[in-house]
């Protein structure tokens, strides 16, 4: 299992299991961006068969997707227009059940 | 002290110890909402009593009946103690690599335990079971997720019990789950006191164990949508394993609190919202948090006792929550 760690003007984002298959097997990778909309662009430049799996035709994240900042979900930050900072780390999970 | 003719009359009124020692903040008080004191053990017993007064009502559940849930734990314990006392048979579907202890006190109970695939995660318990209610139309299918009983059980009792204990009350963070405990206690809390915080935490699932072969498979409780858990909470973060793990044991070892793990997760979440809040310019909060459940169905994973790394990284194969 490979681990990124950000360099200077990119971010480190963490991927889901069932999504690594899509990203040469990776568990991290590091992009470039400043907003979470511009750290999934760069993803899906860099790993075009990501694209559908995390966005909606509309460019609207995925229902059963959750993007988190710092650990924070972004549904109840800015959305795809969060900030993210250099040392941030953005983790993409699937929605599961608990209970 | 009262005599009571059933344990069912202990669910609910549980106690708030303050644990403001764990605060990062002299002026933000932190209050752990003692769950794991109902008599099954744990915060399941409210939504399972209401769940089977719900269907009793309905007049669905009726003695002989048979009654199926998915369950990693603690609803499946819950309605194990109660169906025994109403006289109905129950199955849960259990996913295989929950801890021992769990079988264990099902099996106590004479629960039929319906095992489902570890790497398909409680999603996989869940599938198989509606699949299983679907094939047998006569079988009881509470369904936590989405039964309007187990929000409203917290909007009843849990959040009136913790507003006449902390009227002063400013957050409540609670792990998200089913979002049971979260809607109905923050629908009824944001009622009565606007301001008031809502903050859920969510446990990752470990790696190995979140048991699905594409996010279609994902899973947002119909509780939480009905409930309009979007726009009612303020805030969701995860929480790593061993933050939960570390959090945990400070709850045994400083307050003498003998915690299970979620609920070390939900202190970890109301430690972050303390470390925000900056009493010096906001003034004081106080923040009441869960605790779900003891340390009872736990032991055997090593969680308090062994190095907490390796157990950290255990933890992605063994469904704790």
């Amino acid at each position: 299992m490979s681990e990124a760690t950000a360099t200077t003007g990119t971010v480190v984002v963490r991927l889901p299991t069932v999504l690594r298959a899509q990203a040469e097997g990776q568990s991290t990778v590091q992009v470039a961006g400043t907003t979470v909309r511009e750290v999934l662009a760069s993803l899906v430049s860099d790993y075009p068969g990501l694209g559908t799996n995390i966005l909606d035709e509309s460019g609207d994240l995925r229902k059963f997707v959750n993007v988190y900042v710092d650990d924070e979900d972004i549904r109840f930050l800015d959305r795809l227009d969060t900030p993210v900072a250099a040392d941030d780390e953005v983790a993409i999970l699937p929605a599961v059940a608990g209970g | 002290m009262a005599v009571y003719s059933s344990v069912l009359d202990l669910i609910g009124n549980t106690p708030i110890i303050d644990v403001s020692q764990l605060s990062p903040d002299p002026g933000v008080r932190l209050l752990a909402k003692l769950e794991g004191q109902n008599p099954a053990g744990s915060v399941k017993d409210r939504i399972a009593a209401a769940m089977v007064r719900a269907a009793e009502e309905a007049g669905e559940l009726v003695p002989g009946k048979i009654v199926i849930e998915p369950s990693s734990g603690n609803t499946g314990i819950a309605l194990a103690m109660i169906c025994q006392i109403r006289g109905y048979h129950l199955k849960i579907v259990l996913p295989e690599n929950v801890t021992v202890e769990r079988r264990q006190v099902l099996e106590a109970f004479g629960v039929e335990i319906i095992p489902s695939p570890g790497g398909e995660g409680s999603n996989g318990a869940v599938r198989r079971a509606q699949a299983l209610a679907a094939e047998n139309p006569d079988w009881v299918f509470l369904y936590q997720y989405g039964n309007e009983a187990n929000p409203t059980a917290h909007y009843e009792t849990t959040g009136p019990e913790i507003l006449r204990d902390v009227p002063d009350i400013t957050h409540f963070v609670a792990g998200l789950g089913t979002s049971g405990t979260l809607m109905g206690v923050g629908t009824y809390l944001k009622e009565h006191k606007p301001d008031v915080k809502l903050y859920a935490v969510e446990p990752p699932s470990g790696e190995r164990v979140e048991g699905l072969r594409s996010l279609d498979d994902g899973y947002v409780p119909p509780v939480f949508e009905k409930w309009g858990g979007m726009q009612l909470l303020d805030g969701k973060r995860i929480v790593r394993p061993i933050d939960s793990l570390e959090y945990t044991r400070k709850l045994v070892t400083e307050t003498g609190i003998f915690a299970g793990i979620s609920s070390g997760a939900a202190l970890a979440g109301a430690v972050k919202v303390a470390k925000k809040w900056n009493s010096a310019e906001n003034g004081p909060a106080s923040i009441v948090f869960i605790v779900c459940d003891g340390a009872w169905k736990y032991l055997s994973t090593g969680a308090y006792t062994d190095d907490l790394d390796v157990i950290a990284e255990s933890i992605n194969d063994v469904i704790y929550f």
